[in-house]
């Protein structure tokens, strides 16, 4: 479904990308792995559209899409939920989720809006119940919730994901994972992004490690799982306190 | 078909695989292991230049003395204590190449096993005899490891078990497959006709055979003789032990597991790759082993790729039979040495020239080894005979501890090996194909 050669970005002189070669196979989850600042986030907004690469190939859906307008590869089916959530705050949760649509605007009738709507709703119930809400009122939790659905109006077949749990209650966490997990079965493809190794590799079927620019590893996530380095660096394992 | 999502991939996802795999094992190489870095940046190789599988080319090969000078561990690209197994290499030397595998790397030499045994006929119903070393070297566990994996029954009889014992395991236990070396296999068919018993009396059907080169002719005979099917395997234990290839039930070739190895074939004077399906020496490249990676290997062994698709439905290249070695590497009944060892042997001893030669022939389609050696002039009690025999006997028992191989040793007359000075003449090998 996704397919990445080479790829080179970053900001101005500074070099963050270095050569990324990737894949997501249609259906799958894959998991991207990292420390802060190793160019997940840089990643994802390149093959969003958000940033221009420097060299390289984004094939997605047999198509070659570097340099595509953001709104183009939306279009196309590959949607971004960004970040820190990045929802309207002003706007009602309602209206925020229609925005997602924004790219349909042309195809869609109202009932098939409605449909989409339903879809999310049924999808976190805690959206329904607070539709006319502003988001900014939402909790951390929720707005994350509200920002993948916003993502699904746009009714994508892959969906790519900046750091999910970040900045959210470890139990909502849970719930954001369990939700991947439903879309992941209604066979949706899925590219996640995390610092949370141990949530993501839970999920997802294949992870790459990304370390300062350069993939360092790939596997099936029970490898990644299993290997002492990402381990160490990435699962918190072999922790010992100072006086020990 | 053991995997059949992976072995049947279409080229192009394989290609796309084989480049992410390849681009990230050398980022970790390069990181983790100083020879690598040391021999990249020597030759200006900028990992970010390499783009595509072509671009392998730009990087500098891996010999067998490289990972010999890296003794013991200096090759791992993994700390000592995430190493979880540790083989080395037959007695090719005196000091061996040690090969860590991690727990993943375990785990993809099981699925590669499997895959080969499984590609080989080989199933759950099956009771596969295990006649090979169960030590340091790793022929045995990787036979042993992918058997179990399919759910066969597995007998580990190792070499530590007699040719009679065999046979009578074989026999009572009612073993469907044997894997062994081919010229162990000729032991026991040697065994079965001492012990007048008829293949036919066995419920053998497969044997599975690495581990030395071994002719067509030999192939046959072994077939014949013991009343199965050959299949042949390819696995040094630097690259990982059995798995690395394996023919399929079609046996037209050995089919590569190229999701985990990338290979090459180049001119072994040159070094300059030959056009597919050209003869030439086998460079492999590891893509998923953490704790031994190995960057364009030099195995040395002489083989020929096929890209034509296999009837079977592997979509993984074929490599032909090893048709030869580029160096003089001695393989006899499975074991490995080289010339010079003996030579540093045959030094050891006072009253014993420098000059040797080596024979290599066979015996009732069994490997033998002669070694012929000079007396040196200055050998004191010239008359003594049975101080001929006995320093012919410490000599052979030295070769037999040293290597492990049951050489004959023949003194001759000072300066009747003279002539023979240079590596090639030193060895004559007249074993049929």
């Amino acid at each position: 479904m996704l397919k990445i050669l080479n790829l080179d970005a970053g900001y101005g002189a500074l070099r963050i990308l270095k050569g990324i070669s990737l894949h997501v196979a249609p259906g799958e989850a894959v998991a991207v792995i990292g420390a802060n600042g190793a160019g997940k986030t840089t990643l994802l907004k390149t093959l969003a559209g958000v940033l221009k690469p420097r060299e390289g190939q984004i094939v997605f859906d047999k198509q070659d899409i570097l340099g595509w307008p953001s709104e183009k590869i939306v279009a196309r089916g590959c949607c971004l939920v960004p970040e820190g959530r990045h929802v309207f705050s002003s706007m009602t949760v309602r209206e925020n989720l229609l925005l997602g649509a924004y790219c349909r605007r042309r195809e869609n009738d109202a009932a098939n809006l409605q449909e989409s709507l339903e879809q999310v709703y049924a999808l976190f119930g805690v959206l329904k119940e607070r539709s006319n809400q502003l988001a900014g009122t939402l909790s951390g939790g929720q707005q994350q919730m509200l920002a993948i659905g916003r993502a699904l109006m746009s009714r994508p077949r892959l969906l790519m994901m900046d750091e999910p749990s970040l900045g959210v209650a470890p139990l909502v966490v849970r719930d954001i994972y369990e939700t991947i997990v439903t879309l992941k079965r209604h066979g949706l493809t899925i590219l996640l992004v995390e610092q949370n190794a141990r949530a993501a590799l839970a999920v997802a079927d294949r992870g790459y490690v990304i370390e300062t620019g350069q993939i360092v590893l790939q596997g099936p996530s029970r490898q990644l799982s299993d290997n002492p380095e990402v381990q160490r660096a990435y699962l918190g394992k072999e922790y010992r306190s100072i006086d020990e | 078909m053991y995997n059949p999502k992976c072995e049947t991939m279409p080229r192009e996802e394989l290609r796309q695989v084989q480049l992410e795999r390849l681009q990230s094992t050398l980022n970790r190489v390069y990181r983790n292991v100083a020879f690598y870095k040391t021999a990249f940046d020597g030759h200006g190789v900028n990992l970010e230049r390499i783009k595509d599988l072509q671009g392998i080319r730009e990087l500098p090969f891996t010999t067998k003395n490289d990972l010999l000078k890296s003794y013991p561990y200096d090759m791992f690209a993994i700390p000592l204590r995430d190493i979880v197994r540790i083989h080395t290499t037959s007695g090719a030397t005196a000091k061996p190449i040690v090969v860590g595998y991690t727990q993943n790397d375990l785990r993809n030499w099981r699925e590669c096993a499997a895959r080969l045994l499984t590609a080989a006929g080989v199933t759950q119903q099956d009771v596969v005899q295990i006649a090979l070393h169960y030590s340091l070297f790793a022929d045995g566990f990787g036979f042993h490891q992918g058997a179990e994996r399919i759910g066969a029954s597995v007998i580990p009889a190792s070499l530590a078990t007699s040719v009679a014992k065999q046979i009578v395991i074989m026999k009572d236990f009612k073993t469907t497959v044997l894997a062994s070396t081919p010229s162990h296999a000729l032991n026991i068919a040697a065994g079965l006709m001492e012990a007048q018993v008829p293949p036919e009396r066995l419920s053998l059907r497969l044997g599975l055979f690495g581990g030395e080169r071994w002719s067509d002719p030999l192939r046959r005979q072994i077939e014949e003789r013991l009343g199965i099917t050959s299949i042949d395997t390819y696995g040094p234990t630097e690259i990982l032990g059995p798995g690395v290839a394996g023919e399929c039930h079609l046996r037209h070739g050995l089919h590569i597991n190229e999701d985990q190895f990338i290979v090459e074939v180049v001119d072994p004077k040159t070094l300059a790759p030959v056009p597919m399906g050209h003869e030439g020496e086998l460079v492999v490249t590891t893509i998923m082993k953490e704790g031994f990676p190995l960057i364009r290997y030099r195995t040395g062994d002489i083989t020929r790729l096929n890209p034509e698709p296999c009837a079977c439905g592997r979509t993984f290249l074929r490599m032909e039979r090893i048709i030869g070695r580029t160096d003089d590497l001695i393989l006899v009944r499975g074991v490995g040495f080289f010339p010079s060892q003996i030579e540093e042997i045959v030094r050891e001893f006072d009253g014993i020239s420098p000059y040797f030669q080596i024979i290599l022939d066979q015996e009732g389609g069994l490997d033998t080894i002669q070694v012929r050696v000079e007396i040196s002039e200055n050998l004191p009690s010239l008359d003594e005979v049975k101080a001929f025999e006995s320093l012919r006997l410490q000599i052979a028992a030295r070769i037999k501890e040293v290597l492990d191989v049951e050489a004959k040793v023949i003194l001759l007359e000072p300066g009747s090996l003279r002539q023979f000075t240079g590596g090639s003449e030193r060895v004559l090998d007249r074993r049929p194909g």
